[in-house]
């Protein structure tokens, strides 16, 4: 079974902040909103390194524009040992362009953009609505399930798997890996490393394949790419590539899927009134991503780096706190309220930057499908028990347990 | 009205294209750029304004003639 990372008690939020604090992961709010009237960079000591928490939006948006002072080569919000940091220095993580600064982020990110583009995604709308519908056929008679295990965790893999052209039936290993990536492995180095060479070891092995003999799919595509600098060199950058596209696809969505649930499974004013009107959908999406953000990022100083009041030192981290800063009252009105018909919403969950997600528009489409599908079939349901649902925490946060009755 | 979209500060967030397809369009990278020359209908002049307030890049505004 998944564990945080073991974690003291915090007594001053400041100077000695904890994003693993039990506390914290199931509701960061009243923390951020204390550190951002008090001390906007709040920092730690915990886990070996010195680490920056802002809360401000318009920092956040400043320090994600530092590049490459503020490296991306160390992406994850926990650094590796270094005894154990085997692959260049980068948490494990050989996973370009989230794990690189430029020049190397901007080529590997131009050769994925156009698969993620508004129009391109549109590709994937009706495989995920078939899935949608299927995943639902299973479970609707019983009149209950988990929506998180049941419904929004198969959702992503798949999706990829399809995009990417692997079987889906390893779907649930592949949520397992990333899991152990980016959920366990935070608390243990060890499970890390482990769940990271497995998905490497597969990915060289459906890389390779391609290479020897191209297929008529998305993998093969790259690999075929003109890219000067990928040449002779093209398995690594390839496999690299994938290893984000798995990586980054997959927890983060189903997060997303499920706090919206979760949202409408607790708020039964909100449930009943996007049941009633389709048109809010729209902006009860983006508000859902905005209010439970899923993804905070971390970068790494490779210099002094003066802001503000503070020093970021050369070998210190900065947390991308796209969740916090978007729970800032001087850039959202009513900043920790839902309004499910918010207009103005200039929300950062998918980063800021030169490294924007670049999976945003399959996000929003999955986010999209699976949130309305659900509607249509389910439009009356709720939490059965919210004292049962858990939360994972850390670099990505989403309900983890959620049993919905309906 | 008349609208203009800094390319360099666009990041592709798609926000505009998602809101006002009438007024913006993107290019195989997701990057955005102004139709008609920037120039707004007066019915979709509250779109335009909406758009300049949804993008996360700051990267959309209103040019004065
Ligand atoms: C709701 C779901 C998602 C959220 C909230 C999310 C969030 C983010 C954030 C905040 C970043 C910025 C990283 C940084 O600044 O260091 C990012 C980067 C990225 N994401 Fe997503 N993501 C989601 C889903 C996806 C999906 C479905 C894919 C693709 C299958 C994807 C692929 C990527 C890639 C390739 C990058 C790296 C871009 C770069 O470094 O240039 N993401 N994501
Ligand atoms: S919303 Fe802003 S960043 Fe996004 S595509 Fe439009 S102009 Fe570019």
């Amino acid at each position: 079974m998944l564990s945080p990372p073991a974690t003291a008690p915090v007594d001053d939020w400041t100077t000695d902040y904890d994003i693993f604090d039990p506390e914290y992961v199931k509701d960061p709010t009243p923390v951020w909103k204390d550190l951002r009237e008090g001390c906007p960079m709040a920092r730690t000591d915990r886990r070996g390194i010195r680490s920056w928490l802002p809360t401000k939006y318009a920092d956040v948006q400043a320090l994600a524009k530092i590049v490459p002072e503020l490296s991306s080569k160390d992406p994850l919000v926990v650094t590796l040992p270094p005894d154990m940091d085997v692959v260049d220095n980068s948490s494990g993580l050989n996973a370009p362009p989230i794990s690189a600064d430029p020049p190397e982020q901007i080529w590997t990110r131009r050769m994925i953009l156009p698969a993620f583009a508004p129009r391109a995604v549109e590709a994937h709308r009706e495989f995920t609505e078939d899935l949608c519908n299927r995943l639902i056929d299973g479970f609707i008679d019983d009149g209950r399930c988990d929506a998180a295990v049941d419904y929004a965790q198969q959702i992503p893999p798949r999706v990829i798997a399809h995009m990417l052209g692997f079987d889906p039936n390893k779907a649930d290993d592949f949520t397992e890996w990333v899991r152990g990536v980016l959920e366990l492995g935070l608390a243990d180095p060890k499970i890390r490393v482990k769940y990271r060479d497995i998905i490497q070891n597969f990915l060289i092995t459906e890389v390779t394949s391609r290479a020897k003999e191209p297929r008529d799919d998305y993998l093969s595509e790259l690999l075929a790419m003109d890219i000067p600098e990928m040449k002779g060199r093209e398995i690594q950058v390839v496999v690299g590539i994938a290893n984000l596209l798995l990586i980054a696809g997959i927890d983060t969505t189903w997060s997303s899927i499920g706090s919206a649930l979760y949202h409408f499974g607790t708020h039964p004013d909100d449930r009943r009134r996007l049941a009633a009107d389709d048109a809010l959908f729209p902006t009860a999406l983006e508000e859902m991503l905005r209010y439970y953000s899923p993804v905070t990022m971390a970068r790494m100083a490779q210099e002094d780096v003066p802001f503000g009041d503070i020093v970021i030192r050369d070998g210190e981290k900065v947390l991308m706190n796209f969740p916090g800063a978007n729970h800032d009252e001087d850039a959202f009105e009513d900043a920790d309220k839902v309004l499910i018909d918010r207009t103005r919403n200039r929300h950062i969950a998918f980063g800021s930057g030169i490294h924007r997600c670049a999976g945003s528009n399959l996000a929003r489409l999955e986010m999209d499908v699976s949130v309305r599908t659900w509607f249509a079939r389910i439009p009356e349901f709720e939490v059965s028990n919210p004292d049962a649902v858990t939360w994972a925490g850390g670099q990505v946060r989403g309900p983890r347990k959620l049993p919905m009755r309906f | 009205m008349k609208l203009s979209i800094d390319s360099e500060l666009c990041q592709g967030h798609n926000r505009c294209f998602a809101l006002a397809p009438e007024l913006v369009d993107v290019d195989d990278y997701g990057e955005a750029f102004v139709l008609n020359d920037g120039v707004v209908p007066d019915e979709l002049r509250d779109k335009a304004l909406l758009i300049i307030d949804n993008c996360p890049e700051f990267a959309i505004s209103e040019v004065k003639s």
